[in-house]
């Protein structure tokens, strides 16, 4: 008995030790990726201003000419969907700057391929305020055009409840951005995503009007319409989108409806989910669980 | 911090992120005005064409010529408006048509060819005419625009004037249809609860023929001054009625809508009375006040039976409030619209931009672009001298 106990007592200890030599190298992998990351981002923005990490126009023209080819990739096999757990969010913002960096979005605070809005009742208070990080009041604390925070103005007021909303393109099933585009140049991919053909797009501004969720933004200096795509380039190789790899706390769900297993499957089949703004008939493949009746 | 609230529009309550940056300004604000001159002029041009209405003959021709000039014009602001101009035709290539959109270079095509075929039917004789008097390039000039084709025989005026007429005839649907079109394009639109509405195409269009009689006054009035000619007493009473008709309907049927967005009062109804009390209070008191003012004085003058003079001067100034009064409301509908946000809990304040590519200064010129059009078409094709020609009728 004696020697078993002492057995499994040097396992727990053994295990101890492993788990905190695992946790101080995590620890140290996280912090030097955290001052690798900010480090490359000061340094690009120092040197090429408030674009700095993010795609060129000769790197965006190239992507746009030559666009990578996927073998093995069959659109056919697939029905991309996410889900957004409001419960979880906490508002860090880290997928809307993922999002900025992946897809060459402009570094300013009116375009967004994806956002996050913040709800809050006050105590005694039946309609929420709310309010996005483009706030003014939200930009002018960060300080920042391309680092974007909540600022803390509920601080000294009761707050009753309160819960942020992650917002992107809900690549709609009849969607109406693709219905009023008059040359096509934005279409409804067989996987799911919309997607727009930058090289076809006349820059008339009828989506973004016709869009009922305000995803869509234009690139002034593209002279084109600019959409979340839920990373396509990524998702097409197996990858999460950018704003679900980056989410600290699993707010995020993607995945393919055709398989029963994946994530969003069996976040769709095990949660009550909703859509946002059903009533305009356009069928969103975003699905929200513990969304609230304010919610927009 | 300055830069980050540069291009952003001020805005109060919550609005999506990406609304700051509107998307259509005061370029497509003047497409709808510019598209309804047209349709306007070409109707008090058809009154005489199909309907043989004696009392607008002194204007018909003038205001064929006027609907095609500012034709010619209706597409610039939406170029002007294009990220990227250059594709405009790929909306015409391939056309999508669900779009409302995709049929726009069709519709004003077909419309400006018609323009264009009308115009020269209804000049043909003239043409003829100079192409035989004048002499050095001009003659030259007139020779050609004649296209070979210089009978002018009774038998084939009254050729001209029947297709003249046919076509006339076709264009009045084909008016009604590009501006009723324009219409569908913001009233077909449910994400914005300004726009989204099944009165928005004849709103689009009655207002349009009212300011388009309305410019149509306003032109013939000054042309006759600066020519030094008399002013039709009984053109202006005809005009007066059409500009009676125009503006009672307009009235009624705008307030219909209004009534109709407050006795639904479906969500968000609040923030729209705020829409209308705060960003567009201005547009709309100009709105109203020179309907009222157009009803009133028109209303009058047909009690009064006002003639000569008196009529001049009012109808005159009917016809400016007309023009002034639908200007504020393609503003109120257009950038009204986008200042009611998509959340139905924000309201932007739109500022225009003074110099730059979408800019009140490319609107100034786009704007006077047809006038000046107007002016050398006069000088090219005179549309009041008709009495040369003794067989038209």
């Amino acid at each position: 008995m004696t020697t078993l106990d002492e057995n499994a007592k040097q396992e727990a200890s053994g295990m101890t030790r492993r788990g905190f030599l695992g946790f101080l190298g995590k620890s140290a992998a996280c912090v030097g990726a955290i001052a690798g990351a900010s480090s490359t981002i000061g340094a690009t923005e120092l040197v090429h201003g408030k674009r700095g990490f993010q795609q060129n126009d000769e790197q965006f023209a190239e992507a746009v000419n030559n666009p990578p080819k996927v073998p093995d990739y069959n659109w056919n096999d697939h029905e991309w969907a996410m889900g957004v757990d409001t419960d979880r969010c906490i508002g860090c913002l880290r997928c809307m700057e993922a999002c900025k960096m992946e897809n060459s979005v402009q570094m300013d605070a009116f375009h967004f391929r994806t956002w996050v809005e913040r709800y809050v009742y006050l105590e005694g208070s039946n309609t929420a305020v709310v309010d996005s990080q483009s706030d003014p009041k939200n930009i002018e604390n960060a300080g920042s055009e391309t680092k974007f925070r909540f600022d803390n103005r509920y601080r000294n007021v009761k707050v009753d409840k309160a819960f942020f909303v992650p917002k992107l393109c809900n690549q709609c099933e009849h969607p109406s951005c693709v219905q009023v585009c008059p040359t096509g140049a934005t279409f409804k991919a067989n996987d799911g995503p919309v997607l727009i053909d930058t090289t076809y797009c006349i820059g008339c501004q009828y989506c973004v009007q016709a869009c009922p969720y305000g995803a869509r933004t234009f690139n002034e200096s593209r002279g084109t319409v600019d959409k979340c795509n839920w990373c396509y380039h990524r998702i097409t190789k197996g990858l999460n989108p950018a704003c679900v790899e980056v989410c600290p706390t699993g707010t995020r769900i993607f995945g393919d409806r055709k398989d029963p297993e994946s994530p969003i499957s069996l976040f769709i089949r095990n949660n009550h989910v909703q859509v946002l703004k059903p009533e305009m008939g356009n069928a969103p493949n975003v699905f929200y669980k513990g969304t609230d009746k304010e919610v927009v | 911090m300055e830069s980050v609230f540069n291009h952003v529009t001020p805005h109060i309550g919550f609005i999506y992120p990406n609304e700051s940056d509107m998307a259509w300004t005061q370029l497509i604000v003047i497409y709808p005005y510019i598209t309804g001159l047209v349709a306007g002029a070409f109707v008090v041009s058809s009154l005489h064409h199909v309907f043989r209405i004696q009392r607008f003959a002194a204007v018909s021709r003038f205001a064929l010529l006027t609907a095609l000039c500012f034709m010619f014009f209706a597409p610039s602001p939406l170029l002007f408006h294009l990220g990227q101009p250059t594709r405009a035709f790929n909306a015409v290539i391939t056309p999508h048509w669900t779009s409302a959109m995709a049929a726009f270079g069709y519709v004003a095509g077909f419309y400006v060819c018609l323009l264009i075929l009308e115009t020269w039917f209804a000049f043909r004789a003239d043409i003829v005419a100079m192409s035989k008097t004048r002499t050095g390039i001009m003659g030259k000039v007139y020779g050609w625009l004649t296209l070979g084709s210089d009978d002018v025989s009774p038998h084939a005026l009254a050729i001209d004037h029947k297709i003249a007429r046919i076509l006339a005839m076709i264009g009045i649907p084909s008016a009604c249809g590009l501006h009723g079109y324009v219409g569908f394009v913001f009233g077909s639109l449910k994400t914005r609860e300004w726009w989204s509405s099944d009165l928005m195409p004849v709103i689009f269009l009655l207002s349009a023929v009212g300011s388009g009689v309305g410019l149509l006054i306003v032109l013939y009035v000054i042309v006759s001054k600066f020519r030094k000619t008399a002013i039709a007493d009984d053109t202006m009473r005809g005009l007066l009625y059409v500009l009676f008709t125009a503006i009672t309907v307009v009235m009624v049927i705008e307030g219909l809508e209004l009534l109709e967005i407050f006795y639904k009062a479906r969500e968000g109804v609040e923030t729209v009375r705020e829409l209308i009390m705060g960003p567009i209070w201005a547009g709309m008191a100009i709105q109203w006040a020179m309907s009222i003012f157009v009803l009133v004085a028109t209303s009058t003058m047909l009690v009064y039976d006002v003639h000569g003079k008196r009529l001049v001067t009012w109808l005159f100034l009917s016809g400016l409030a007309m023009m002034i009064g639908v200007l504020a409301m393609r503003w109120n509908v257009v950038i009204g619209g986008q200042e009611l946000s998509k959340t139905m809990k924000g309201l932007l304040t739109y500022y225009p931009e003074m110099f730059g590519r979408e800019s009140l200064f490319v609107v100034g010129i786009i704007s006077i672009c047809p006038y000046i059009t107007l002016w050398l078409a006069t000088k090219l094709l005179p549309p009041w001298e008709t009495a040369s020609l003794p067989s038209r009728t």
